[in-house]
């Protein structure tokens, strides 16, 4: 977004606030909506069940109702939301569900290993046709979920929601550089879970050649 | 501008950087360098552009229809 459209925006937002502020619930409507997706995804890169994605994010919408009067506009308020949404998020992880999901990942210091990419197969092979295929929607969708949650929450962050490196560290309480890696290992990830050596599926029966490194 | 080789395994380490345009000039220089000699990692390169175009484009992910109904419904009812 150019410097003046965000200066426009986060005017505009100061005055819903100053509104919201004032006891005026329409103003909080009008001022969240723009990014009720973002709130979605927030929760989502972290809970797998649609059931806590949505008490999440209404727990994380009412906490930022209650606690608009704290928000000082040092961040974005896009970024203020969804560092709370991702709060809401991990309490329920760790508070709900301990035995569903893993917490070990949380406590595992990023990994130090490099990464080897598991196929280099050339993907101008596929053609555009089958990248638009609803196989490649849902294989999209399957390679993120397989992913650990410290590298989906950067990923739908970063990529997903298009937040900066800045405000993603901010939003996930991490530094830039554990942006950067943990988005790098995500990539990559995905890259090989989506590389047609992999399954092929939407080649349609063209012959494809795997291409390992080794 | 002497271009110093630079391994497979460090332009992975990179990749992700370099697709944000986040390197140095010269870490730049080195990498297309060695996309020019190796296709392998100029692989690497397109999948990765690939998945973060797929991701990116909105279209893949959508936010269930009650998702949007319910949101506020937590919020206490009547003004503040």
């Amino acid at each position: 977004m150019s410097q003046s459209l965000q200066a426009e925006l986060e005017s505009a937002e100061r005055e819903l606030i100053t509104r919201v502020r004032n006891g005026d619930r329409e103003a909080f409507y009008e001022l969240v909506r723009p990014y009720e997706r973002s709130i979605y995804f927030a929760a989502k890169s972290l809970l797998a069940n649609e059931a806590d994605v949505e008490e999440a994010a209404q727990e994380a919408v009412l906490k930022a109702f209650t606690h608009i009067g704290e928000f000082r506009g040092e961040s974005k308020f896009s970024t203020w939301l969804v560092q709370i949404t991702i709060n809401e998020a991990r309490m329920k992880r760790r508070k709900d569900h301990r035995h569903l999901y893993e917490s070990v990942d949380e406590l595992r210091p990023d990994e130090e290993g490099d990464y080897w990419p598991v196929d280099f197969a050339d993907w101008r092979e596929i053609p555009s046709e089958a990248l638009a295929t609803r196989e490649l929607r849902e294989a999209l969708l399957k390679a993120l979920d397989a992913l650990s949650p410290k590298h989906r929450e950067v990923l739908v962050c970063r990529d997903i929601q298009q937040l900066s490196v800045a405000e993603t560290a901010k939003a996930l309480g991490i530094s830039e550089n554990n942006v950067k890696t943990r988005l790098s290992r995500a990539r990559l990830e995905m890259r090989d879970a989506l590389a047609p050596g992999f399954d092929g599926a939407w080649l349609r029966g063209r012959k494809y050649n795997k291409v390992r490194p080794w | 501008m002497r271009i110093i080789e630079i391994s497979c395994v460090e332009v992975w380490r990179e990749i992700s950087n370099y697709v944000d345009g986040d390197v140095s000039p010269e870490l730049r220089a080195r990498i297309e360098a060695h996309f020019k000699i190796c296709k392998h990692c100029t692989a690497v390169l397109d999948g990765t552009r690939n998945v973060v175009r797929l991701i990116g484009d909105g279209e893949g992910f959508d936010v269930p229809a009650s998702f949007s109904r319910r949101l506020y419904s937590k919020l206490p009812k009547g003004r503040l």
